[in-house]
Protein backbone atom coordinates (compact mmCIF):
# COMPACT_ATOMS: atom_id res chain seq x y z
CA UNK A 1 0.00 0.00 0.00
CA UNK A 2 0.81 3.49 -0.36
CA UNK A 3 3.24 4.42 2.45
CA UNK A 4 3.41 7.90 4.91
CA UNK A 5 6.94 8.87 2.30
CA UNK A 6 4.38 9.29 -0.24
CA UNK A 7 3.10 13.22 -0.10
CA UNK A 8 0.21 12.86 -2.72
CA UNK A 9 -1.49 10.83 -0.52
CA UNK A 10 -0.96 12.62 2.40
CA UNK A 11 -2.84 15.27 0.85
CA UNK A 12 -5.88 13.52 1.51
CA UNK A 13 -5.92 13.71 4.94
CA UNK A 14 -5.28 17.61 5.26
CA UNK A 15 -7.95 19.88 6.16
CA UNK A 16 -9.89 21.02 3.46
CA UNK A 17 -9.68 17.42 1.85
CA UNK A 18 -13.02 16.33 3.55
CA UNK A 19 -13.72 12.66 4.54
CA UNK A 20 -11.24 10.25 2.82
CA UNK A 21 -13.44 9.07 -0.01
CA UNK A 22 -12.42 6.07 -2.35
CA UNK A 23 -12.50 8.06 -6.06
CA UNK A 24 -15.30 5.32 -7.13
CA UNK A 25 -17.00 5.77 -4.55
CA UNK A 26 -17.69 9.53 -5.40
CA UNK A 27 -18.89 8.20 -8.69
CA UNK A 28 -20.64 5.58 -7.79
CA UNK A 29 -18.60 3.37 -9.46
CA UNK A 30 -18.64 5.06 -13.09
CA UNK A 31 -15.63 5.11 -15.03
CA UNK A 32 -16.66 7.10 -18.09
CA UNK A 33 -18.41 10.35 -18.11
CA UNK A 34 -22.43 10.24 -19.56
CA UNK A 35 -21.29 12.54 -21.64
CA UNK A 36 -18.11 14.56 -23.32
CA UNK A 37 -14.68 13.87 -23.61
CA UNK A 38 -12.76 16.64 -21.52
CA UNK A 39 -9.24 17.56 -21.79
CA UNK A 40 -7.35 18.31 -19.12
CA UNK A 41 -7.65 22.09 -20.35
CA UNK A 42 -11.18 21.94 -21.25
CA UNK A 43 -12.50 24.86 -19.69
CA UNK A 44 -15.58 24.84 -17.45
CA UNK A 45 -17.55 27.46 -16.32
CA UNK A 46 -21.17 27.10 -14.00
CA UNK A 47 -24.23 28.19 -15.50
CA UNK A 48 -25.49 28.91 -12.22
CA UNK A 49 -24.69 30.88 -9.12
CA UNK A 50 -24.70 27.73 -7.30
CA UNK A 51 -26.28 24.10 -6.96
CA UNK A 52 -27.95 22.31 -4.08
CA UNK A 53 -27.70 18.65 -3.56
CA UNK A 54 -30.47 16.77 -5.37
CA UNK A 55 -31.25 13.44 -6.37
CA UNK A 56 -27.93 12.57 -8.34
CA UNK A 57 -26.20 15.08 -7.13
CA UNK A 58 -23.22 14.75 -4.56
CA UNK A 59 -21.17 17.71 -2.46
CA UNK A 60 -18.31 17.33 -5.12
CA UNK A 61 -20.95 18.35 -7.87
CA UNK A 62 -21.73 21.12 -6.23
CA UNK A 63 -18.04 22.15 -5.19
CA UNK A 64 -17.21 21.82 -8.87
CA UNK A 65 -19.99 24.20 -9.30
CA UNK A 66 -19.07 27.00 -6.53
CA UNK A 67 -15.72 26.43 -7.93
CA UNK A 68 -16.62 27.50 -12.04
CA UNK A 69 -18.27 30.65 -10.98
CA UNK A 70 -14.95 31.58 -12.09
CA UNK A 71 -13.58 29.91 -15.24
CA UNK A 72 -11.30 26.81 -14.99
CA UNK A 73 -9.91 23.98 -16.49
CA UNK A 74 -10.14 20.39 -15.54
CA UNK A 75 -7.11 20.17 -14.66
CA UNK A 76 -7.53 22.50 -12.04
CA UNK A 77 -10.59 21.51 -11.17
CA UNK A 78 -9.60 18.18 -10.21
CA UNK A 79 -6.50 19.73 -8.63
CA UNK A 80 -8.08 21.92 -6.46
CA UNK A 81 -10.66 19.62 -5.09
CA UNK A 82 -7.94 16.76 -4.85
CA UNK A 83 -9.71 14.41 -7.17
CA UNK A 84 -8.12 12.21 -9.72
CA UNK A 85 -9.00 13.93 -13.29
CA UNK A 86 -11.10 10.75 -14.64
CA UNK A 87 -13.61 11.27 -11.43
CA UNK A 88 -13.57 14.81 -12.39
CA UNK A 89 -14.59 13.65 -15.56
CA UNK A 90 -17.10 11.86 -14.75
CA UNK A 91 -18.67 14.53 -12.30
CA UNK A 92 -18.22 17.00 -15.35
CA UNK A 93 -20.25 14.62 -17.34
CA UNK A 94 -23.26 14.59 -14.35
CA UNK A 95 -23.28 18.37 -14.42
CA UNK A 96 -23.40 19.41 -18.56
CA UNK A 97 -26.05 16.99 -19.03
CA UNK A 98 -28.21 18.95 -15.89
CA UNK A 99 -27.07 22.25 -17.87
CA UNK A 100 -24.87 23.20 -14.82
CA UNK A 101 -21.78 23.84 -16.21
CA UNK A 102 -20.54 24.66 -19.56
CA UNK A 103 -17.52 23.38 -21.17
CA UNK A 104 -15.20 25.09 -24.09
CA UNK A 105 -13.19 22.36 -25.59
CA UNK A 106 -9.77 23.93 -26.37
CA UNK A 107 -9.39 24.69 -30.21
CA UNK A 108 -6.50 22.82 -31.86
CA UNK A 109 -3.93 25.42 -32.79
CA UNK A 110 -2.04 23.61 -35.71
CA UNK A 111 -5.59 23.76 -37.22
CA UNK A 112 -6.85 26.89 -36.93
CA UNK A 113 -5.16 29.69 -39.00
CA UNK A 114 -4.22 31.85 -35.85
CA UNK A 115 -1.07 33.45 -36.46
CA UNK A 116 -1.82 35.46 -33.47
CA UNK A 117 -2.92 33.48 -30.62
CA UNK A 118 1.33 32.86 -30.89
CA UNK A 119 1.62 36.31 -31.07
CA UNK A 120 -0.77 36.98 -28.56
CA UNK A 121 0.40 34.39 -26.12
CA UNK A 122 4.58 35.59 -26.51
CA UNK A 123 3.44 39.34 -26.13
CA UNK A 124 1.52 38.70 -23.05
CA UNK A 125 4.38 36.15 -21.93
CA UNK A 126 7.17 39.68 -22.49
CA UNK A 127 4.21 41.37 -20.99
CA UNK A 128 4.08 39.67 -17.52
CA UNK B 1 -9.55 31.21 -44.09
CA UNK B 2 -12.48 31.71 -41.55
CA UNK B 3 -13.16 28.85 -39.03
CA UNK B 4 -15.48 26.13 -40.38
CA UNK B 5 -18.60 26.61 -38.16
CA UNK B 6 -18.83 30.38 -36.97
CA UNK B 7 -22.30 30.76 -36.65
CA UNK B 8 -22.71 31.66 -33.27
CA UNK B 9 -25.31 33.89 -32.99
CA UNK B 10 -24.37 38.26 -33.22
CA UNK B 11 -22.94 39.79 -30.24
CA UNK B 12 -21.81 36.57 -28.67
CA UNK B 13 -18.89 37.19 -26.94
CA UNK B 14 -15.06 35.45 -28.01
CA UNK B 15 -15.08 32.14 -26.75
CA UNK B 16 -12.27 31.82 -24.11
CA UNK B 17 -8.79 29.96 -25.57
CA UNK B 18 -6.83 27.71 -23.49
CA UNK B 19 -3.31 26.34 -24.48
CA UNK B 20 -0.90 24.39 -23.17
CA UNK B 21 2.61 23.64 -23.24
CA UNK B 22 4.53 20.26 -21.63
CA UNK B 23 7.91 20.85 -19.67
CA UNK B 24 9.66 17.21 -20.20
CA UNK B 25 12.86 16.30 -18.94
CA UNK B 26 14.18 13.77 -16.45
CA UNK B 27 13.54 13.13 -12.96
CA UNK B 28 14.95 15.84 -10.86
CA UNK B 29 15.52 18.17 -13.60
CA UNK B 30 13.42 21.10 -12.42
CA UNK B 31 10.57 20.50 -14.09
CA UNK B 32 8.03 21.48 -11.26
CA UNK B 33 10.56 24.12 -10.01
CA UNK B 34 9.90 25.80 -13.63
CA UNK B 35 6.53 25.36 -14.00
CA UNK B 36 6.19 27.30 -10.52
CA UNK B 37 8.33 29.39 -11.58
CA UNK B 38 6.43 30.54 -14.46
CA UNK B 39 2.85 30.05 -13.36
CA UNK B 40 0.56 33.05 -11.25
CA UNK B 41 -0.06 31.05 -8.79
CA UNK B 42 1.71 28.02 -6.98
CA UNK B 43 2.24 24.84 -9.33
CA UNK B 44 -1.30 22.78 -9.00
CA UNK B 45 -1.11 18.77 -9.13
CA UNK B 46 -3.96 16.67 -11.13
CA UNK B 47 -3.48 12.61 -10.57
CA UNK B 48 -4.64 9.90 -12.60
CA UNK B 49 -5.40 6.65 -11.20
CA UNK B 50 -4.90 4.04 -13.28
CA UNK B 51 -5.35 0.42 -13.30
CA UNK B 52 -2.40 -1.92 -14.46
CA UNK B 53 -3.74 -2.99 -17.79
CA UNK B 54 -3.25 0.58 -18.97
CA UNK B 55 0.36 0.79 -17.61
CA UNK B 56 3.63 0.01 -20.11
CA UNK B 57 3.72 -3.92 -19.35
CA UNK B 58 7.82 -3.27 -19.31
CA UNK B 59 8.37 -1.68 -16.15
CA UNK B 60 6.23 -2.63 -13.05
CA UNK B 61 8.74 -2.92 -10.67
CA UNK B 62 7.42 -1.06 -7.24
CA UNK B 63 4.09 -1.91 -8.19
CA UNK B 64 3.65 -5.20 -7.50
CA UNK B 65 0.24 -6.26 -5.85
CA UNK B 66 -1.09 -3.12 -6.84
CA UNK B 67 -4.23 -2.73 -9.19
CA UNK B 68 -4.05 1.03 -9.43
CA UNK B 69 -1.26 3.42 -9.60
CA UNK B 70 -1.18 6.95 -9.14
CA UNK B 71 0.59 9.59 -11.53
CA UNK B 72 0.48 13.22 -10.49
CA UNK B 73 1.17 15.44 -12.85
CA UNK B 74 2.41 18.89 -12.11
CA UNK B 75 0.79 22.28 -13.95
CA UNK B 76 0.63 25.83 -13.83
CA UNK B 77 -1.49 28.64 -15.54
CA UNK B 78 -0.66 31.89 -16.76
CA UNK B 79 -3.49 34.05 -18.02
CA UNK B 80 -2.84 36.11 -21.05
CA UNK B 81 -5.90 37.90 -20.53
CA UNK B 82 -10.04 37.27 -20.21
CA UNK B 83 -10.00 35.05 -23.24
CA UNK B 84 -6.41 33.57 -23.26
CA UNK B 85 -4.98 31.25 -20.58
CA UNK B 86 -1.57 29.05 -21.00
CA UNK B 87 -1.38 26.09 -19.10
CA UNK B 88 1.85 24.99 -18.50
CA UNK B 89 2.19 20.89 -18.00
CA UNK B 90 5.09 19.06 -16.29
CA UNK B 91 4.96 15.89 -18.04
CA UNK B 92 4.75 12.79 -15.60
CA UNK B 93 8.53 11.61 -14.90
CA UNK B 94 8.32 7.91 -15.42
CA UNK B 95 8.55 7.15 -19.19
CA UNK B 96 6.49 3.79 -18.82
CA UNK B 97 3.63 6.21 -18.69
CA UNK B 98 3.99 6.86 -22.45
CA UNK B 99 0.49 7.04 -23.21
CA UNK B 100 -0.58 10.10 -20.70
CA UNK B 101 2.33 12.10 -22.68
CA UNK B 102 0.48 10.99 -25.41
CA UNK B 103 -2.96 12.57 -24.11
CA UNK B 104 -0.94 16.03 -22.84
CA UNK B 105 0.94 16.45 -26.08
CA UNK B 106 -2.04 16.45 -28.29
CA UNK B 107 -3.19 20.09 -29.02
CA UNK B 108 0.07 21.28 -27.09
CA UNK B 109 1.90 24.30 -29.24
CA UNK B 110 5.12 22.64 -28.00
CA UNK B 111 7.82 21.49 -25.21
CA UNK B 112 10.50 22.65 -23.21
CA UNK B 113 12.82 19.86 -22.29
CA UNK B 114 14.95 20.70 -19.59
CA UNK B 115 18.77 19.38 -19.47
CA UNK B 116 20.60 18.30 -16.04
CA UNK B 117 24.10 18.28 -17.50
CA UNK B 118 25.12 15.79 -14.80
CA UNK B 119 22.33 13.31 -16.13
CA UNK B 120 22.10 14.53 -19.44
CA UNK B 121 21.43 11.07 -20.94
CA UNK B 122 18.15 11.86 -18.63
CA UNK B 123 16.21 13.94 -21.30
CA UNK B 124 16.87 11.84 -24.56
CA UNK B 125 13.52 10.06 -24.34
CA UNK B 126 12.39 13.20 -24.04
CA UNK B 127 13.67 14.36 -26.73
CA UNK B 128 13.04 11.22 -28.70
CA UNK B 129 9.55 11.28 -28.30
CA UNK B 130 9.21 15.30 -29.22
CA UNK B 131 11.28 14.36 -32.32
CA UNK B 132 8.54 11.29 -32.91
CA UNK B 133 5.70 13.29 -32.92
CA UNK B 134 6.57 16.41 -34.51
CA UNK B 135 5.88 18.21 -31.46
CA UNK B 136 8.07 21.32 -31.51
CA UNK B 137 10.46 21.99 -28.61
CA UNK B 138 13.03 23.61 -27.40
CA UNK B 139 15.91 22.14 -25.08
CA UNK B 140 16.63 24.49 -21.80
CA UNK B 141 20.14 23.55 -19.86
CA UNK B 142 18.83 24.18 -16.54
CA UNK B 143 21.99 25.55 -14.60
CA UNK B 144 21.86 23.88 -11.06
CA UNK B 145 24.40 25.89 -8.64
CA UNK B 146 27.74 23.09 -8.73
CA UNK B 147 27.38 22.10 -12.02
CA UNK B 148 29.73 21.53 -14.01
CA UNK B 149 29.12 24.32 -16.93
CA UNK B 150 29.79 22.57 -20.65
CA UNK B 151 29.44 24.93 -23.44
CA UNK B 152 26.56 24.41 -25.49
CA UNK B 153 28.01 23.30 -28.06
CA UNK B 154 28.66 20.84 -26.22
CA UNK B 155 25.68 20.09 -24.94
CA UNK B 156 24.53 20.03 -28.78
CA UNK B 157 26.54 17.78 -29.85
CA UNK B 158 26.10 15.03 -26.87
CA UNK B 159 22.22 15.29 -27.41
CA UNK B 160 22.84 14.78 -31.36
CA UNK B 161 20.30 17.98 -31.18
CA UNK B 162 19.24 18.47 -35.13
CA UNK B 163 20.69 22.14 -35.66
CA UNK B 164 16.83 24.25 -35.51
CA UNK B 165 16.28 23.08 -32.35
CA UNK B 166 16.60 26.06 -29.79
CA UNK B 167 18.96 25.17 -27.09
CA UNK B 168 19.61 27.85 -24.41
CA UNK B 169 20.88 27.91 -21.05
CA UNK B 170 18.09 28.71 -18.16
CA UNK B 171 17.68 29.18 -14.00
CA UNK B 172 14.42 26.94 -13.54
CA UNK B 173 13.91 28.77 -10.27
CA UNK B 174 13.61 32.38 -11.57
CA UNK B 175 10.66 33.42 -13.39
CA UNK B 176 12.30 35.77 -15.97
CA UNK B 177 14.71 33.17 -16.98
CA UNK B 178 11.79 30.45 -17.21
CA UNK B 179 9.73 33.26 -19.12
CA UNK B 180 12.50 33.51 -21.45
CA UNK B 181 12.44 30.10 -22.42
CA UNK B 182 8.75 29.76 -22.94
CA UNK B 183 9.41 32.79 -25.44
CA UNK B 184 12.35 31.03 -27.12
CA UNK B 185 9.53 28.20 -27.55
CA UNK B 186 6.36 29.75 -28.48
CA UNK B 187 8.59 32.10 -31.39
CA UNK B 188 10.27 28.54 -32.46
CA UNK B 189 6.48 26.64 -32.28
CA UNK B 190 5.34 29.55 -35.02
CA UNK B 191 8.27 29.50 -36.86
CA UNK B 192 8.24 25.76 -37.39
CA UNK B 193 4.33 25.97 -38.05
CA UNK B 194 5.22 28.12 -40.63
CA UNK B 195 7.61 26.59 -42.45
CA UNK B 196 5.79 23.48 -42.30
CA UNK B 197 2.83 24.91 -44.13
CA UNK B 198 5.08 26.27 -46.41
CA UNK B 199 6.76 22.52 -47.75
CA UNK B 200 3.43 21.94 -47.71
CA UNK B 201 2.83 23.98 -50.40
CA UNK B 202 0.80 26.90 -48.51
CA UNK B 203 -2.65 27.73 -48.80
Amino acid sequence: MAGEDDPADEQWVDDHAGPVVRPYAVTRGRARPVTGSFDLISLVTATRTNAVEEAGLGPEHVAIVALTQRMQSVAEVAARLDLPVGTVRVLLGDLVARDLVRVQEPREPAGANDESIYEAVINGLRAL
Amino acid sequence: MDYGHSERPAGARVLPTALKVLVAGGFGAGKTTLVGAVSESRPLRTEEVLTETGIGVDDLSGVERKNTTTVAMDFGRITISNDLVLYVFGTPGQDRFWFLWDELAVGALGAVVLADTRRLADCFPSIDYFEGRGTPFVVAVNCFEGARRFGLDEVRTALDLDPDVPLLLCDARQRESGRNVLITLLEHAMKTRDSRRRAAGGR
